[in-house]
């Protein structure tokens, strides 16, 4: 591995960028803050962020633990992934359940709203007030949506953790501002300037470790209010009528599973899933697509002309 | 033959073709830059056939779109692709600052990032954040209106912050029948002005983000235009100027990695040059030499490394270097400095305090920062100086910066990476300001045996019993006074007529306190030090220092006053 030969080029590619950015992030806060944490979701994002850790700190493992705010409803494969990478990883792994979420058995097929605000509102409230972490590390990507777009990488919450969304610091150069008051604490997102394929292209190229929901496979499903679910375990309450139905789906996101709607696909490969994101994203376009190095619109043009 | 053949050959080579596809498109470059000019320049529409064009919309980005063109969008049945942009409208209600936004395209060949800065409100303090970052400016002209104040305030902006690659996009074109002697007029009237502003080269591209003109593909409406559309530009423009590529090897120690007793690296990003394992390298500011003994990455050992890069070296001798440190090649070892001239970018409401002190970080390196008034401050339309006796928000001006330890001296020309700063509130920690180094004016080497900085410090004398405290403070004050310093020396017997109204218990107390840090605060802007025998909280005692008992014994007294 010794100086590969994508270094010998004067010239560093977007992966790479993006890359020695977020490790200058991560590298930032655990020489300024006091106790840092990882929220480690076990999703695409969380897996890349657990990734670039590993890379910033090397040779050690990150000074830091990682923390999941489990809500006891994700899907089967993240608890098996989320227990097999913390410890490949060397890094501690928490894992924080609101106990009163739990004493009262909140659920997402009864409780609605209040089943996300009381596990994973709440309980990462607690979770960063018991161990009195200082700086937490989040996934979030500034692509997602719109209103993302202007967020900070460093998000100061108040003592009580709240956002001022009209107190921002700007952030100027890489010379991030960290200094903050006794009980404040600081949400850092070194994903920021990620875009989702970048995400998918960085998992290909450092064959990172993603758990399996994200490729297509035979899986017992449900259709309910327009979403396709999962039934995961035999928690899943059937509606009078409703047969499991086994179907070729993969899941773009991944959360607590009876609320996280999975699309049919046929994309049992990794190099599969970017090549249906891409078409995708490209299937309801018209207009002048130029097509010049075979990027996504050639692609299209070949699908179209039956080539896969 | 083909019955040896387990998967058809057609599946195969979709595969391999899928494949190669994602290893081409793995190797793009970035290039990130920043858009200049206002909803009225066409900029949201032309930011958004951007995002359009080049297919980077998800399925639901483009339902919402449609819906919202029908709804609210200016261009009829047609998709109003400014709205792609355009949050402004639900951000005002949510009461979030619209200040700058970032927005992510892609093509084959490189990814973009856009700074985007909405809105005419605190537009300098936006873009001067938008630019800090990018390689490119592209700087929107409405080919009715043809070059403004506002084209020459952006222009400014982006040329102070040192983007030398500089894009004109006359913009509207549809607008004025496509006429080649109006778009050659306003290139024209812009070569003018750029000469005076010292602008040393730009490309214009006349565009209409509306019809989509020279935007992606040159446009069969312009044939008299034979250069390349803005995309095409973008896309196989230079990203790093030549002299970042050249400069010497530069990276600020982020973090000392030591996971053992063997192993000791020193953590950062190359801001600039290249090195290579067995180069001399120096140790600043202190000016230490080592040779590199490895690059060490994750993914294994390099050979080399160059800027851009994060990496961990480490260095064969064992010599002292931390945080905040710099490891440079021997030839661009800076002179240590502790004073400064710096343009400063005025970024809160609040106006700059001459002769307050601030945190300034720079590098990796967080100094305290004592600012002199300003020399000048800049018209943003001219670049024009002239006097001012402070800077208020969105305000720029050449001032002079007293630092409490030496930074390297590398000035913002030389190293847009080591040469900016950001400046910080020491009691609301807000950043107020960026800064970027002019220059290091002669005399500002160190300065032995004199006051250092031109603002006091406050030393807060805490802990342990009122007789103790007052001993202490006087011990502490007399050392200072032996080091040559203005001190005064304020403890609770000085205090007394201060505070004789006041009663006993908490309210009390934190009045006692807080007449006591204005008090000092007000002698440390005449240049003093004061030293408080007085018990307070860590939070009561900014911007001030809280010392414990024990950290002010012996030798330990030279580090409260710096």
């Amino acid at each position: 591995m010794n100086a590969p030969a994508s270094f010998a080029r004067h010239r560093i590619t977007h992966l790479e960028q993006l890359e020695a950015e977020s490790i200058e992030i991560m590298r930032e806060v655990v020489a300024e803050t006091d106790r840092p944490v990882m929220l480690y979701s076990v999703g695409k994002d969380s897996a890349v962020m657990l990734h670039l850790a590993r890379k910033a700190f090397f040779p050690a493992p990150p000074p830091f633990p990682l923390l999941h705010v489990d809500t006891t409803w994700k899907f089967r494969d993240m608890y098996a992934l989320r227990d097999r990478v913390a410890a490949e990883s060397g890094m501690e792994l928490i894992v924080y359940r609101n106990p009163e979420a739990e004493r009262l058995g909140i659920n997402p097929f009864d409780h609605g709203g209040l089943h996300t605000d009381l596990w994973k509102t709440e309980g990462l409230k607690q979770a960063l007030d018991l161990y009195g972490f200082d700086a937490a590390f989040g996934g979030a990507r500034r692509d997602e949506e719109k209103s993302r777009a202007k967020e900070r990488i460093f998000s100061f919450r108040s003592a009580s953790h709240r956002w001022d969304p009209k107190n921002q610091r700007p952030e100027l150069w890489s010379l991030y501002n960290t200094k903050k008051g006794p009980k404040e604490t600081i949400r850092v997102f070194p994903l920021s300037n990620w875009t989702e394929l970048d995400i998918w292209q960085y998992i290909y190229a450092e064959s990172i470790p993603i758990v399996p929901l994200y490729l297509a496979a035979p899986r017992p499903t449900v259709e309910r209010d327009g979403l396709l679910l999962m039934v995961d375990d035999d928690r899943f309450p059937l509606r009078e009528g409703e047969v499991p139905v086994e179907r070729s789906v993969r899941f773009r996101t991944l959360g607590c599973y009876p609320l996280t709607g999975a699309v049919e696909s046929e994309a049992e490969t990794l190099a599969e899933v970017i090549q249906e994101m891409l078409v995708a994203t490209t299937s309801e376009r018209q207009g002048r697509a130029i097509d010049r190095d075979g990027g996504g619109a050639s692609m299209e043009r070949k699908k179209r002309e039956g080539y896969f | 033959m083909a019955t040896v053949l387990k998967t058809p050959p057609a599946a195969d080579a979709a595969r391999a073709e899928i494949e190669h596809y994602i290893e081409a498109s793995q190797n793009k470059s970035l290039l990130r830059f920043i858009t200049c000019g206002s909803v009225d320049d066409g900029k949201s529409t032309l930011i958004g056939r951007l995002l359009y064009d080049s297919k980077m919309l998800f399925d639901d980005q483009l339902a919402t779109l449609r819906s919202d063109s029908r709804k609210a969008g200016a261009a009829g049945e047609t998709l109003d692709l400014a709205l792609l942009v355009d949050g402004l409208a639900a951000e005002r209600e949510q009461g979030i600052t619209i200040d700058v936004a970032y927005r992510f395209f892609a093509t084959a060949r490189r990814k973009f990032i856009v700074a985007d800065t909405p809105g005419h409100e605190q537009y300098t303090r936006n873009m001067v954040t938008g630019a800090s970052t990018a390689d490119l400016a592209v700087i929107l002209i409405d080919a009715r209106k043809g070059v403004l104040t506002q084209t020459r305030r952006h222009s400014c902006l982006v040329h102070l912050l040192g983007i030398h690659s500089l894009v004109l996009a006359v913009n509207k074109m549809d607008l004025v029948g496509y006429d080649q002697a109006r778009f050659d007029e306003i290139v024209a009237d812009y070569r003018a002005f750029a000469r005076d502003a010292g602008i040393e080269a730009f490309t214009a591209i006349p565009v209409s983000g509306r019809e989509g003109a020279n935007v992606m593909t040159r446009s069969a409406a312009m044939p008299w235009y034979r250069g390349p559309a803005l995309l095409e530009h973008l896309e196989t423009v230079a990203v790093e100027p030549r002299t970042a590529a050249e400069a010497p090897f530069r990276m600020a120690v982020q973090w000392v990695n030591r996971p053992d007793q063997n192993f000791r690296g020193y953590a950062g990003r190359i801001a600039s040059g290249r090195v290579r394992v067995g180069d001399e390298v120096a140790v600043l500011p202190a000016g230490t030499r080592s040779t590199v003994k490895r690059i060490v990455t994750f993914d294994g050992d390099l050979a080399e490394a160059g800027s851009g890069q994060s990496v961990t070296l480490t260095l064969a001798d064992h010599i002292d270097c931390s945080r905040g440190d710099l490891i440079a090649a021997p030839d661009a070892a800076a002179e240590p400095a502790v004073r400064i001239e710096a343009n400063l970018v005025w970024m809160a409401e609040e106006a700059m305090v001459p002769h307050r002190s601030y945190w300034l970080k720079i590098g990796t390196r967080t100094v305290s920062a004592s600012l002199g008034a300003p020399d000048a401050v800049l018209d943003v339309d001219t670049m024009a100086e002239r006097p001012a006796a402070s800077l208020g928000l969105n305000q720029i001006g050449r001032v002079g910066i007293d630092l409490d330890r030496p930074v390297p001296a590398i000035r913002y020309a030389d190293d847009r990476r080591l040469g900016g700063f950001i400046l910080i509130d020491k009691l609301t920690h807000k950043t107020v300001a960026a800064g970027l180094v002019r220059d290091f004016p002669a005399g500002g080497g160190r300065r032995v045996g004199a006051p250092r900085s031109e603002a006091g410090e406050i030393l807060w004398i805490g802990g342990g019993e009122t007789t103790d405290r007052a001993a202490r403070a006087a011990r502490l004050a007399e050392r200072l006074k032996a080091q040559g310093r203005h001190v005064f020396l304020l403890d609770e017997a000085a205090l007394n007529g201060l505070v004789h109204d006041l009663g006993e218990g908490e309210p009390a107390r934190a009045e006692i306190v807080r007449r006591a840090r204005e008090v000092a605060l007000l002698m440390t802007r005449a240049g003093v030090h004061v030293v408080l025998a007085l018990d307070a909280r860590e939070d009561e005692a900014r911007p001030g220092r809280l010392i414990a008992p024990g950290e002010d014994d012996g030798e330990g007294a030279d580090q409260w006053v710096i």
